[in-house]
């Protein structure tokens, strides 16, 4: 493998001045009309950064509709590859670099503000000879505005380089693309071949082969045609890493669990877990269940799990909504059941290619009735894979629903880790099937942690009905307030009982302060990032990523008390206190703030953003700057 | 009694009696036939000797529903509508137990209609029974989707509106059914009969009983009750054979072939007289447990073989080593590079 640091270029370097700038980090995207590969191209740019060693996030860009018009600002599709020389956790800020198919996609993205002052654009120029006038007045009218907004605009013949390969362009300049940018970046050549061998597995011969000369043409392109070569070096992890993004991190979390069923019906952005769970769970002997709902595939997991298996189902907001009253039975008859949930935006259908942290208090309270339930939120692609274990494991225990809050910017960011060490501790159990004693009662709630052996069907004597009704320790339906009392303290105090094996997670930063930000899921790294920064500043800011949000580890409220401020950020709603309208009689807090709030009696603000994308860390430290200049 | 002698092992098992299923006083009200259909189900697991701890009754919600409280077995009495897909996953997870399932005509065929459907197509080995009293009987009194057209109930005191839903026409319309009959709880001979035939068959096997709510429709179905020619007893060789005492009252039969689909589904729609018997049965359907399930040995052993190999495809190894095999994971994305590169 090549050092990285050799910053020689490895190309036809004839171009002048080519000595590579060495950079910390580069955000680089790449857009196109969907179907033309810009997302291939994206992730392939992010497999060979991480194999390098370098730190790596990707974000897919996704238009919200199969098929949007063609040449479209609201069509972009691609992705955005930040790489670091460090490790990366989240999406960063404005784009360095990008590489647009059309103008108007490129809009999309200008408008969007994701673009840095100065940003380098390499632009397809075939629209410039367009027959329609249209076309070519639309495209020269962009390019002369982005030129005079100061954006470094590049116009590139990629059709017209490509056509010397394929008759079809459409299909194959995002490896042309992909040449160009390995070439800018100045990462390894063979790995890049590979990395394309790997992307095309599923085809023949000849489509690697056509694939890997487009991706030649364009490393040749750009190595010749353009002044400017970049390098981020790399430091080599010296363990085995997974490049994965979080949807399959919880698919093979699903795996490593031992569980064997998983139910689900097809909603974005959760179902490329069920996607890559067809495609392998089978080999371990486990089911795939596409219900015919999500109502069904809640049950249908509750069934499995009450014959012995714990199952799992996988959905996202409406999905999850659906679920809520089959969630209630299997918390009521204390039936163990893990349920991730990839939030997307909401309300109704919502938003569902973006990522969103609107589902927090539906999870923790949602369900009619009193239904406590667990709630964890994994906040990177590691987490994602250990929490469905933990999950699985804390369901059995205490027969209890587990809900897993993952979101779409967690779904679709692929990010290394170190590759997990198996664990045969991580499995479920054999199913019990040992006779029981003559007077054991299938409710027999311990005083003092809620807690009573499940019984499951084939063990001799432990016939009985469970029942969603009110029930004694018999299982017998029992309206008397005794029993129901009974039922509700005990199906309570097992989250307290769990609440007494949870350890705070560590603070980011000092352990106190002015000012301590307090998060959940993955807003991890856009939070630590801006908290970061604002340290590098002077400010006495930490930050504390929960993730157990239900029940909360002991010693928050203390952590908290030894900060001047304690303040939530979310990518979920909350009332904007400038606003008219708004003040503290009716103010609605965040998620998270809402539950700290009650929960603690401290004053804790939030600041939210809910725009459809991940938040930024900049955007982050600039809210937390003027928190800290109205504490002054 | 049917033993399964052909298993040495089972020559050994204890022999249960019908209190050995019996659990707790029903408390429907008197009159409910859906105390014969209880009778019948203790009689039926008798019968078979089923073990009660391998045995699961999974329900709704309703009067029907609160069958397995009274059955000595595994039970699992659920929320309305959603039975069906309870019981799936309890046979996905256990193949090795016999399920049945207690449904209502408003959890089947109304609020779980959706799951009714789709549960014949998959075709598990459940033996599914519907309670159809023509009304809602827990909530007190409310037209179902099976009440007669004109029925006055408390949500139609002028009469309902509609056509009543032929739960009979419905299955036998959907892809794979594999069984079908049609029971009436006032004549426990056939009712029995069905059930047995019903738990023999391999796949769905879904079993009307026409149920008498004495509460709510006392005098429903006074005319069937009065005449026996009103009810035509469907008898074939191999499927139903009432005995001598039944076929003397019960005249009106008629030899039908439970593999004629065709015939089936003419006979689903008669109304008058209402057919008993088998309509259809069609035992090589596929079950889905079947298509599902692999026989491979599943240990931490077999899992963490899966597992590593797919950690393998997606590792980067230092120090130059690099992945063997490897492929693009899923992501929302659409992409081109279809064909031609
Ligand atoms: C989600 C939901 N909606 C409504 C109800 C109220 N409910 C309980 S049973 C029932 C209908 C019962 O009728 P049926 O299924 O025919 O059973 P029967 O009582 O007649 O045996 C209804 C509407 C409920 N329990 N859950
Ligand atoms: S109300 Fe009707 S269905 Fe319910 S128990 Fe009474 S008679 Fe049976």
């Amino acid at each position: 493998m090549n050092d990285m640091t050799i910053l020689k270029p490895q190309g036809g370097a004839k171009g002048p001045g080519r000595q590579a700038v060495k950079l910390a980090e580069a955000i680089i995207e790449i857009v196109s009309d969907s179907g033309e590969g810009a997302q291939r191209c994206g992730q392939s740019l992010g497999s060979i950064a991480a194999k390098m060693g370098n730190g790596v996030w990707t974000v897919e860009i996704i238009p919200a509709e199969i098929q949007p018009p063609a040449r479209s600002v609201a069509g972009a599709s691609g992705n955005r590859v930040r790489i670091g020389s460090r490790p990366v956790s989240n999406g960063g800020d404005e784009a360095d670099l990008v590489v647009a198919f059309n103008e108007q996609v490129l809009l999309g993205r200008v408008n969007a503000g994701e673009l840095k002052p100065g940003c380098i654009i390499l632009l397809e120029s075939m629209w410039r000879d367009d027959s329609d006038a249209a076309v070519a007045r639309s495209y020269v009218g962009t390019y002369e505005r982005l030129v005079k907004a100061g954006y470094r605009v590049h116009e590139i013949p990629m059709e017209r380089e490509c056509l010397r390969l394929v008759a079809d362009a459409r299909r194959g300049k995002n490896m042309f693309a992909l040449g160009m940018l390995c070439s800018i970046y100045s990462l390894d050549r063979q790995l890049a071949r590979e990395q394309i061998a790997i992307a095309f597995a599923k085809k023949d011969a000849k489509v690697v082969k056509t694939n890997t000369d487009l991706f030649e043409a364009g490393w040749t392109w750009a190595a010749d045609n353009l002044e400017f070569r970049f390098a981020i070096p790399a430091v080599k992890a010296k363990e085995p890493q997974l490049v994965i993004n979080g949807n399959t991190a919880l698919a093979l979390g699903v795996l490593a669990s031992g569980m064997e069923i998983c139910a689900m019906y097809p909603i974005t952005p959760a179902t490329s877990v069920s996607h890559y769970l067809s495609e392998v769970f089978e080999r371990v002997g486990g089911v795939i269940h596409q219900a015919e709902d999500e109502i069904a595939a809640c049950t249908f997991a509750i069934g499995a799990s009450y014959a012995g298996k714990c199952a799992v189902t996988v959905t996202s907001g409406p999905g999850f909504s659906l679920k809520q009253e089959a969630i209630g039975l299997a918390v009521m008859a204390e039936i163990p059941l893990v349920v991730i949930n990839v939030q997307r935006g909401g309300p109704s259908t919502g938003q569902p290619t973006k990522g969103e942290q609107g589902d927090l208090l539906t999870a923790i309270y949602g369900s009619h009735g009193d239904a406590p339930k667990v709630v964890l939120a994994p906040s990177t692609i590691e987490d994602c894979f250990y929490s469905v274990i933990t999950a699985r494991r804390i369901a059995e225990l205490f027969n209890m629903v587990v809900v897993v809050l993952s979101d779409a910017n967690l779904a679709t960011g692929q990010q290394p880790f170190l590759r997990p060490q198996f664990s045969a501790d991580w499995l479920a159990a054999p199913v019990d099937q040992s006779a029981l004693p003559k007077d054991a009662k299938p409710y027999d709630w311990d005083a003092v942690t809620g807690l009573a052996r499940r019984f499951v069907p084939g063990q001799p004597g432990g016939m009985h009905t469970l029942t969603g009704l009110a029930h004694d320790r018999d299982s017998h339906v029992a309206y008397d307030p005794k029993s129901n009392e009974d039922g509700l303290r005990s199906r309570s105090l097992k989250l307290a009982a769990l609440q007494k094996t949870l350890k705070l997670p560590k603070l980011f930063g000092e352990e106190s302060g002015d000012l301590l930000v307090i998060g959940w899921g993955s807003t991890r790294g856009a939070i630590e990032e801006g908290v970061e920064r604002l340290r590098a500043e002077g400010h006495k800011v930490s930050s504390l990523q929960l993730q157990f949000l239900q029940p909360m580890a002991s010693g928050l409220k203390e952590v908290m008390q030894r900060f001047r401020k304690v303040m939530t950020v979310e990518c979920n709603w909350s009332d904007n206190p400038a606003d008219q309208l708004i003040n503290e009689d009716n103010r609605r807090y965040s998620a998270l703030a809402t539950m700290l709030r009650a929960r603690y009696l401290v004053d804790v603000d939030c600041w939210t953003e809910v725009r459809g994308r991940p938040i930024k860390p900049g955007v982050v430290a600039e809210a937390l700057r003027a928190r800290l200049r109205a504490l002054t | 009694m049917t033993l399964e002698a052909d298993c040495p092992l089972k020559m050994y098992e204890e022999h249960h009696d019908l209190a050995d299923y019996q659990s707790g006083v029903p408390r429907w009200c008197s009159g409910c036939g859906d105390n014969a259909i209880l009778t019948a189900m203790q009689r039926l697991c008798r019968d078979h000797n089923l073990r009660p701890e391998k045995t699961a009754f999974i329900s709704g919600i309703g009067c029907s529903s609160r069958l397995p409280h009274y059955m000595r077995a595994y039970g699992f009495h659920s929320i309305h509508g959603r039975a069906l897909p309870v019981a799936e996953g309890v046979k996905m997870a256990r193949p090795d137990l016999d399920v049945f399932v207690v449904t209502g005509d408003g959890d089947c065929c109304s609020i779980g209609s959706a799951h009714w459907i789709h549960a014949l197509r998959y075709n598990m080995n459940l033996t599914v029974v519907l309670h159809d009293n023509h009304v809602y009987g827990l909530t007190k009194k409310q037209a179902s989707p099976t009440s007669p057209r004109g029925l006055k109930s408390n949500t139609t005191p002028r009469g309902a509106y509609l056509e009543a839903l032929n739960p009979l026409t419905v299955t036998l319309g959907v892809q794979n059914v594999s069984f079908v009959a049609q029971a009436v709880d006032w004549i426990p001979e056939t009712l029995y009969d069905i059930l047995d035939a019903a738990f023999r068959h391999r796949g769905l096997s879904f079993v009307r009983v026409i149920q008498r709510c004495s509460e709510f429709l006392p005098k429903l179905f006074d005319p069937w009750l009065r005449d026996p020619q009103k009810v035509q007893l469907l008898t074939h060789e191999g499927a139903l054979k009432p005995s001598a005492g039944l076929a003397a009252v019960y005249k009106n039969q008629l030899d039908h072939d439970p593999a004629d689909m065709n015939r089936a589904r003419e006979i689903a729609s008669l109304e008058d007289p209402i057919p008993v018997g088998i309509l259809y049965r069609n035992p090589d359907v596929p079950c889905y447990e079947d298509l599902r399930l692999s026989d491979k040995v599943r240990n931490a052993e077999t899992i963490r073989a899966g597992l590593e190999a797919e950690f393998d495809r997606f590792t980067v190894w230092p120090g130059g080593k690099r992945t063997q095999r490897g492929r693009a994971q899923g992501g929302n994305a659409d992409d081109a590079n279809g064909s031609d590169g």
